[in-house]
């Protein structure tokens, strides 16, 4: 498996029909055979002019994903966030070291002693902690596991 | 986004719903018929795939089909991961508290580590800038009577890798 980079695009500016596009669809795709169509009806636009305007928001980068959102607990799988403190001069020596273990999904840097946070996602629950010792072994520093204790449901999603 | 590449009909094996999964992850299709090219990649029928896709969603599997929005492509730069230090007795209900106002995204009970990160509730807050999210923040703990309660403001500097879980191994696709 490929380490995908998050490329840092510039800023896209989104059109009206865009806007309704994301915000329509960050709420859930309708589960029948023909789903864009439907959705397309909805926004009163054809369904080609939305095909063509997902792929072309998926190249500029504006989405990263579109699929499933998995409850990957429910799946058998482990789901947890973690942190570490990592020497300001190894930062992307430790970052490339990281995102190498196709286990982490994401990877932030963040203002704190405990300065590099990523969510780590394995095939079974027991994989979290094999993982962590992993990580813990190539980078020499300690990981800081905070596994999810009770999820507080938000808004679906953040208008744009 | 994998487009599938064969069209032929593979007799119904048990790895099926595997593959679908997996294929899944990767991302739903941009085709007019999108269940349909899964179903020909992973050799079952259209209707067993939605099938699937419906008995995933209602067992829990799948919260939902839908996108992930890269927002500091759209120009929101600023995102803030706020962590509380909040009595165990009260964590649940501000939690419930926080998750119910607009601007926070994200919002997790999870386990601290001590004595390092006395931290227990950690809910996200995004903006296009930092003042905006801060002022936010400031009017959140106010609604809440939580600007007493230690907390910290962590902001992103950077994101290093971003992509959605893969909980499938590549090898039973």
């Amino acid at each position: 498996m490929s380490v995908e980079r998050t490329p840092r695009p510039a800023q896209t500016e989104l059109d009206d029909a865009d806007r309704r596009i994301v915000n329509r669809l960050q709420a859930g795709l309708p589960l029948v055979a023909s789903p864009y169509a439907a959705v397309a009806d909805e926004l009163a636009l054809s369904e080609g002019e939305l095909l063509y305007r997902l792929e072309r928001l998926l190249e500029a980068g504006v989405l990263s994903r579109f699929g499933p959102m998995y409850h990957a607990e429910r799946l058998g799988g482990g789901l947890t966030l973690a942190a570490l403190a990592v020497p300001e001069a190894d930062f992307e020596r430790v970052s490339v070291l990281v995102n190498a273990f196709p286990e982490v999904a994401h990877n932030y840097r963040r203002e704190h002693r405990l300065n590099m946070w990523f969510v780590l996602a394995t095939e079974t629950p027991e994989r979290i902690a094999e993982v962590i010792g992993e990580i813990e072994t190539v980078t020499g520093l300690a990981v800081f596991n905070m596994p999810k204790q009770e999820e507080f449901h938000v808004r679906l999603h953040l208008p744009v | 986004m994998t487009q599938p590449t064969s069209t032929t009909m593979i007799p119904r094996d048990e790895a099926a719903p595997w593959r679908l999964r997996a294929l899944l992850e990767r991302g739903l299709p941009l085709t007019e018929r999108p269940w349909l090219a899964l179903a020909e990649a992973c050799g079952m029928s259209e209707g067993e795939v939605l099938a699937w896709v419906e008995r995933w969603r209602r067992e829990g599997l799948i919260k939902r089909m839908g996108l992930v929005v890269r927002h500091h492509a759209l120009g929101i730069r600023a995102n803030a991961m706020v962590v509380w230090d909040l009595p165990d007795e009260h964590v649940s209900e501000v939690g419930r508290q926080l998750a119910a106002e607009p601007a926070v995204t994200l919002c997790y009970r999870r386990r601290r580590r001590l004595p390092e990160w006395p931290y227990n509730l950690f809910c996200m807050i995004h903006g296009t800038r930092r003042e905006r999210v801060l002022a936010a923040l400031d009017e959140i703990a106010g609604r809440h009577g939580l600007q007493e309660t230690p907390h910290r403001v962590l902001f992103c500097r950077k994101a290093y890798k971003q992509r959605g879980g893969r909980y499938t191994r590549e090898e039973r696709i």
